[in-house]
């Protein structure tokens, strides 16, 4: 155990160095000068070739490299322009924000955060228990619904869904407010009914995705003999479908949730386009556009950790809800 | 459920089988499981359906410029008479009329109607090419990695698990503008068909790693057939191994990848599009439909519906046909 997550923490580091150093590259070659987007309007020429010597563009890109990296893991300091000494895991300064993109970060990661865990929570109990329920129950009205469920679910847009759901709910029914984020621990109730129609879009199409690759799990499960052994048994039917059949069902769900919410941590940008949040994903967009490359370099490798720690998560949870899994 | 549910399958096929092939009695007719596959999808009703549907919706794109023709409205005609002076269309249903079938875009006036079979023409064909080179990479990685192992498989699965740590969205978002510039100075025209190639280039990068994980797990477990032994033994090239004796046995997990990249690529460009680095305008395309309506949801909220609906509804099609595909060519699999 503690080899194979010491093998696998290392090829992970691996990964995310490779990332890094490609966005780094290519963000670099981002046609725009980085130092426009930087300066606000009246620059001149000798203000603007101020900051590119304070953000030491002037350098040889493998000492920006290096720079950047030792400001993430020891911190460094920056110039006076860019307030002074930067804090260890220090990700640079956005000229676009005025202020250090670890700030920026703060304030929209809670976003994201809040966008993907209900959601994520609301999707997995949605599409695993549907999923279950409808593999317990197959050929019945309730499966043929859940069927219909999955295949328009799998099949609808995000961008879609959530216009309709901001048509009725928002504009004609004015039950839920415009989405906006308000912190839970400021108010949670404002908190909740401004990321309500986020959650239920995101849970309605990644439920049904569950909800279809559960049941065709739960179907093969059930048809294998340590299924009919366990009944033979005498066991009673919760007890094998509850605790047998489902531990063997969910392994390979577990893996695509990891990697579905190691994605969406990394920033759910067409739901916070659709809706109008503030989060990662729209803070991503909105510095690629504008060419504000310390933010865009931190949300690529911000979202590339999540999905690579996801990995390892998972890898770690199979061992744990699946006996014949050895890690080694 | 029953117990032996491959019996079923089985007799349904023997049954069938006599249908479809006049077959004199005590005669044996050997069928290769292609078309064992074959009979079971023309047997299967969602396939059917969807496969129709599929066929409508190509034609319906690759006969845009007749439609266009027949329907008498260009994609790019502006019908300002038709709007408030607000800008937004007459009459109900965001301005559904005899001349303009799903109504006009609000401010610009242009026919939803025909923009949206030229948008089904760009998606379908973006679509397509991009799923046609995701497959081929992906197979040729996959069937490498699987069959040589050693560091070549250690590599390409470095790399797939490299692509898939790379957030699409925006890394897509990043690429797209500076090719362009490479390509283009600031001032000059991008021509549409640069950006679909750049669109195209940009799925393969991203897509081809789920077929080659998919392929060399296949592969993987075909390494050590006696059939491959046996070839070993006989002598054969490497690329007779992996494409004459390997590839023909990984054939049908490649055609349902394949059915089902189509409508990922399909959602993929769309929500490009909606991020504003897909289709440029003023060449007609869903996702930039969706996103420009996203901005009339109050004043005019038929608009989203048409381009939102056809969009489900290509995409269920190819969903509901590839499923229906997998099971065909899974004799084991029973829905």
């Amino acid at each position: 155990m503690a080899r194979f997550l010491v093998r696998r923490v290392l090829s992970a580091t691996l990964t995310l160095f490779a990332v890094s150093v490609l966005s780094f590259l290519m963000f670099f070659a981002l046609p725009k000068d980085p130092v426009t987007g930087m300066c606000p309007k009246n620059c001149n020429a000798e203000r603007l070739e101020r900051v590119r010597q304070e953000l030491g563009l002037r350098d040889p890109l493998v000492d920006q490299y290096v720079g950047y990296m030792r400001g993430i893991v020891a911190g460094r300091d920056l110039g006076s322009a860019q307030g002074g000494h930067c804090a260890a895991p220090c990700l640079g300064y956005s000229y676009v924000n005025s202020e250090p993109v670890t700030s920026t970060l703060s304030r929209v990661l809670p976003v994201t955060l809040s966008i993907v865990i209900p959601a994520a929570v609301l999707w997995l109990a949605l599409g695993v228990g549907l999923g279950m329920i409808s593999a317990l129950r197959r050929g019945t009205a309730f499966d043929r619904l859940a069927i219909g469920f999955s295949l328009t679910g799998a099949s609808l847009q995000l961008y879609f869904v959530g216009a309709v759901l901001l048509i009725v709910f928002v504009y004609n029914l004015k039950v839920v407010p415009v989405q906006h984020y308000t912190s839970m621990l400021e108010n949670p109730a404002k908190w909740a009914s401004g990321l309500v129609l986020a959650w239920v879009a995101l849970a309605f199409l990644f439920s049904a995705i569950y909800a279809r690759l559960s049941r065709a799990q739960m179907l093969e499960t059930l048809s294998e003999d340590f299924i009919r052994t366990a009944r033979a048994k005498g066991l009673a039917k919760s007890q094998v479908y509850g605790r047998h059949a489902l531990r063997a069902a969910i392994t390979p769900i577990v893996t695509i949730a990891g990697l579905d919410i190691g994605g969406a941590l990394g920033g759910t940008v067409i739901t916070e386009t659709t809706f109008g949040i503030q989060g990662l994903g729209r803070t991503a967009v909105e510095a690629v556009r504008g060419g504000d490359l310390p933010t865009v370099m931190a949300t690529v490798l911000i979202s590339a950790a999540f999905i690579v720690v996801a990995n390892i998560v998972v890898d770690v949870l199979y061992a744990l809800i699946d006996p014949r899994v050895r890690l080694q | 459920m029953s117990l032996s549910p491959v019996d079923g399958v089985v007799l349904a096929e023997l049954g069938a089988a006599d249908s479809l092939v006049p077959v004199g009695a005590g005669d044996f007719v050997g069928r290769s499981p292609g078309q064992l596959a074959w009979a079971r999808l023309r047997r299967d009703r969602t396939a059917r359906v969807s496969g129709v549907a599929l066929v409508v919706f190509f034609v319906v794109a690759l006969a845009g410029p007749l439609i266009e023709k027949v329907y008498g409205v260009s994609p790019q005609a502006q019908f300002q008479d038709a709007l408030d002076s607000f800008g937004m269309p007459l009459g109900y249903a965001g301005g559904v009329s005899g001349s303009h079938w799903f109504g006009l875009e609000p401010h610009i006036g242009r026919d939803i109607f025909i923009r949206m079979i030229y948008g089904m023409r760009t998606s379908l064909f973006i679509a397509l090419a991009a799923a046609v080179i995701t497959t081929v990479i992906g197979v040729v990685a996959g069937i490498v990695a699987g069959y040589l192992g050693g560091w070549v498989d250690t590599v390409i699965t470095w790399v797939t698990d490299f692509a898939l740590a790379m957030p699409f969205l925006i890394t897509a978002l990043a690429i797209v503008p500076t090719v362009t510039l490479r390509f283009y100075g600031p001032r000059e025209a991008e021509p549409q068909s640069f950006r679909v190639i750049v669109l195209i280039v940009i799925f393969a990068l991203f897509g081809w790693t789920g077929t080659a994980r998919l392929v060399r797990g296949q592969v993987v477990s075909l390494r050590e057939r006696e059939f491959v032994e046996a070839a070993r033994a006989a002598g054969v090239g490497l690329g007779h191994m992996l494409f004459r004796q390997l590839l023909p046995n990984v054939w049908a997990p490649i055609l349902v990848a394949f059915s089902l990249a189509v409508p990922s690529y399909v959602t993929g460009e769309a929500a490009l599009s909606f991020l504003g680095i897909g289709i440029i305008e003023p060449t007609p395309d869903f996702g930039a439909m969706i996103f420009r309506s996203i901005a009339y949801l109050q004043t005019d909220p038929a608009y989203v519906f048409f381009p939102g609906i056809t969009i489900f509804a290509l995409v269920l099609a190819f969903n509901l046909f590839g499923d229906a595909l997998r099971d065909s060519l899974d004799p084991k699999s029973s829905r």
